[in-house]
């Protein structure tokens, strides 16, 4: 039998309000992006809808990017809300191919906020940042009134350059290619859940935040030519990241889903809350898509980097069905794999 | 994962997988209704229906408790949570459904306050913080929550609390699969039975139907392994020409269920001598309400509701698939103007939906809407 899905659409913006879904990071969101938002600021960079916004700035390639950080709490294992805010935005530039250059930094601090807990995310930030060698030059700095804010919300602006040697092109992209993930998935989003103690459900487990550039350009020294996309799966988790990129091709992808490595933490959590570990937040993974004859030395590259020695290839990319990512499992059983929808765990980055 | 990983391991999978395309009569057609939501999911999740012989026809059932709970129901609690001195708590899957005028989550954007829980024991952890609210608990669900919903108001009632109520919508499973035997379109060879309504209530109430309708039963556990094994002990009853109640998921449910279970719901509930179900219609003694001992925590004694009647959306045919007499991509609206993020019936909302599951997992479908 074959499968039959309409082409992509800029899907339309309908809604009368603002839900917890549209910052989720699934459907509502790229509804709202790509509806409402995109269209009055048309221009072709930002329709390309990349995690980084590319640039030819007097012949130099320039990937520029910004991200918010909302969540809640604002400490949780593994990580706090400044560490998140550094190393998110500079893996929106690593999966560009841009070796940072610089951030900024917004603070929207909440009146009532104790200055100790701001000093300690200023230094979270600082730290993350130096060990990443980027320096923090400037930013924002504005206070709301008590009960206005959570406490705080960081928003950061990053720069970077884009490496010479990348050709990051989806249209590149052909049956065969195999598709590489850094590491175990869904660590954030489920630490984040437990961490709000809402649930009595305890584990060992901690967030995964961390830069991503040293894998990437990793996979820039060995195979620039296979390598053809990037992405790091934060909200909406892999499964969102792979149906954007089919969605705008003309192929499928099938990951083999017994390849997928997670913590057993995070496969217990999802198993009992019924959650699929394809949509939960990471934020110290990513994903590529390599060619077929580089993905063994890809894989290669990344394993021999420190962190990413639970890199695997998961999935390949297929001609049918086209414009879907389907899993398949060890017995021949096959699901589609879509996108988040609605909102499961709200204000995880 | 213990209890996981055995019961998904592909070799013995394929091994099972062999057994029944070894057993089933290619001259022959089976269709088997899995009655419980939670296996449509599983069903889907795993990719089952692209293992098993296409003669064997799986029908998704009615135990799926939001997408048997009438629209009118969902305006009822919604007409709770309007009030400014309430707060409403409900399942997740009770977040997306709709109502005549949006769902718990559009309200709650326009301010109302409606908190997702994961047990009705939060709900009364709110209500002991909140003393100046009302704390009102949306319970839905069969055997499997009922207890807990029971158990939480006695002990709501052992802490005095005089904030907090429950709006009952527990149903019970065997008056609907009863209605669906009774219906003149049923064409249902055997039942794959609910794993986790027959924790409580074990076995025994589904022996009229191997006796009273000769259809076999087995009470099947959830995943891939559990609900093959289940389908090849149906094969084996129906080639024996038997009709018995079977336990596949020993492992779990007790023959006999679960008594001190079974105790505490008839300390609180009893049966309403009819209740709405969406599609099936009104099914006598099939839903529980609170007795009228417990009225203190009986948020329909408590709240003037509207308890108006709602019929579906024009097109939408929720009942011909609840009762499986339509698959999920029959219906006129399925993947158009119903899908997951603009449901128009709740077999779209809850992951144990059939319309949801087919619409989320199914590969194989003709057609599936953008």
């Amino acid at each position: 039998m074959t499968v039959v899905r309409a082409a992509r659409k800029t899907p339309r913006f309908a809604d009368t309000q603002i839900e917890m879904a549209h910052g989720a990071g699934g459907t509502a969101s790229r509804r709202l992006v790509e509806g409402l938002i995109a269209p009055y600021f048309a221009n072709p960079v930002l329709q390309a809808f990349t995690d980084a916004a590319g640039l030819s700035v007097d012949g130099a390639r320039i990937a520029t990017t910004a991200d918010g950080f909302v969540v809640k709490p604002l400490r949780f294992p593994g990580g706090s809300i400044g560490e998140l805010a550094v190393n998110g935005t500079l893996n929106d530039l690593a999966v560009s191919a841009a070796k940072p250059v610089a951030l900024m930094a917004t603070l929207i601090l909440e009146e009532g906020l104790p200055a100790s807990t701001l000093e300690s995310e200023i230094e979270a930030m600082a730290i993350a940042a130096r060990r990443a060698g980027v320096p923090i030059v400037g930013g924002d700095t504005k206070v709301v009134e008590h009960g206005k804010a959570d406490g705080m919300y960081v928003s950061t602006f990053g720069i970077g350059t884009v490496d010479p040697r990348a050709t990051l092109d989806p249209a590149s992209i052909r049956p065969g290619d195999k598709v590489l993930l850094s590491g175990p998935i869904g660590a954030h989003g489920i630490t984040i859940l437990l961490a709000r103690g809402e649930l009595d459900i305890q584990a060992d487990l901690v967030s995964d935040t961390r830069p991503v550039w040293p894998f990437v350009a990793a996979l820039l020294e060995t195979c620039p030519a296979g390598l053809r996309w990037m992405r790091d799966p934060t909200r909406g988790g892999v499964a969102t990241s792979l149906n954007e990129l089919v969605h705008a091709g003309d192929y499928g992808v099938a990951l083999f889903e017994e390849r997928i490595p997670m913590h057993d933490a995070v496969r217990g959590a999802c198993e009992l809350l019924g959650l699929d570990p394809l949509h939960i937040a990471n934020e110290g993974q990513f994903i590529a898509v390599v060619a077929e004859e580089d993905a063994d030395a890809a894989l290669a590259a990344v394993r021999a980097v420190p962190g990413g020695e639970g890199a695997v290839l998961i999935g390949e990319v297929r001609a049918e069905p086209r414009r879907r990512v389907i899993g398949v499992n060890g017995y021949g059983g096959t699901r589609v794999i879509d996108m988040l929808v609605g909102d499961p765990l709200p204000r995880i980055c | 994962m213990k209890y996981v990983d055995e019961f998904r391991d592909p070799e013995v999978i394929a091994g099972v997988v062999r057994e029944i395309a070894r057993t089933v009569d290619p001259a022959r057609q089976y269709r088997v209704m899995e009655v419980c939501g939670g296996h449509t999911h599983s069903i889907y999740r795993h990719g089952l229906r692209d293992v098993l012989p296409e003669n064997i026809e799986l029908v998704h059932g009615p135990g799926c408790p939001v997408c048997v709970l009438p629209t009118g129901r969902v305006d009822d609690g919604l007409a709770i949570a309007s009030r400014d001195d309430v707060i409403l708590t409900c399942f997740g899957d009770m977040m997306r459904v709709p109502g005549t005028k949006g769902t718990p989550l559009e309200l709650k954007a326009r301010g109302a306050d409606i908190r997702m829980v994961y047990s009705p024991l939060d709900a009364l952890r709110i209500a002991d913080q909140n003393p100046n609210k009302h704390v009102c608990f949306f319970a839905i669900g069969f055997e499997t929550t009922a207890p807990s919903t029971a158990l939480t108001i006695l002990r709501a009632q052992a802490l005095g609390l005089t904030n907090f109520s429950v709006f009952s919508n527990h149903v019970t499973i065997v008056p609907a699969m009863r209605a669906i035997l009774d219906s003149p379109d049923m064409r249902i060879d055997a039942f794959v039975g609910p794993g986790h309504v027959t924790t409580i209530t074990g076995c025994r109430p589904y022996e009229f139907i191997a006796r009273d309708y000769a259809k076999p039963v087995v009470v099947s556990g959830f995943e891939p392994l559990d609900i093959l094994e289940s389908i090849l002990m149906i094969l084996h009853q129906l080639h024996a020409g038997e009709a018995r109640v079977e336990n596949q998921y020993k492992r779990i449910v007790p023959w006999e269920g679960n008594p001190p279970a079974l105790r505490a719901m008839a300390a609180v509930f009893e049966l309403r001598p009819y209740f709405e179900w969406r599609g099936l219609g009104f099914i006598s003694q099939s839903a529980l309400a609170i007795k009228p001992a417990l009225a203190a925590f009986d948020a329909e004694r408590i709240f003037e509701i509207p308890g108006v009647r709602v019929t579906d959306p024009r097109g939408a045919q929720c009942g011909e698939v609840l009762k499986g007499v339509l698959k999920p991509p029959q219906c006129k609206l399925f993947g158009t103007e119903c899908n997951p993020e603009h449901p128009v019936g709740a077999l779209m909302v809850s992951s144990e939906g059939a319309c949801a599951a087919y619409y989320r997992y199914a590969v194989h479908a003709e057609t599936v809407g953008a």
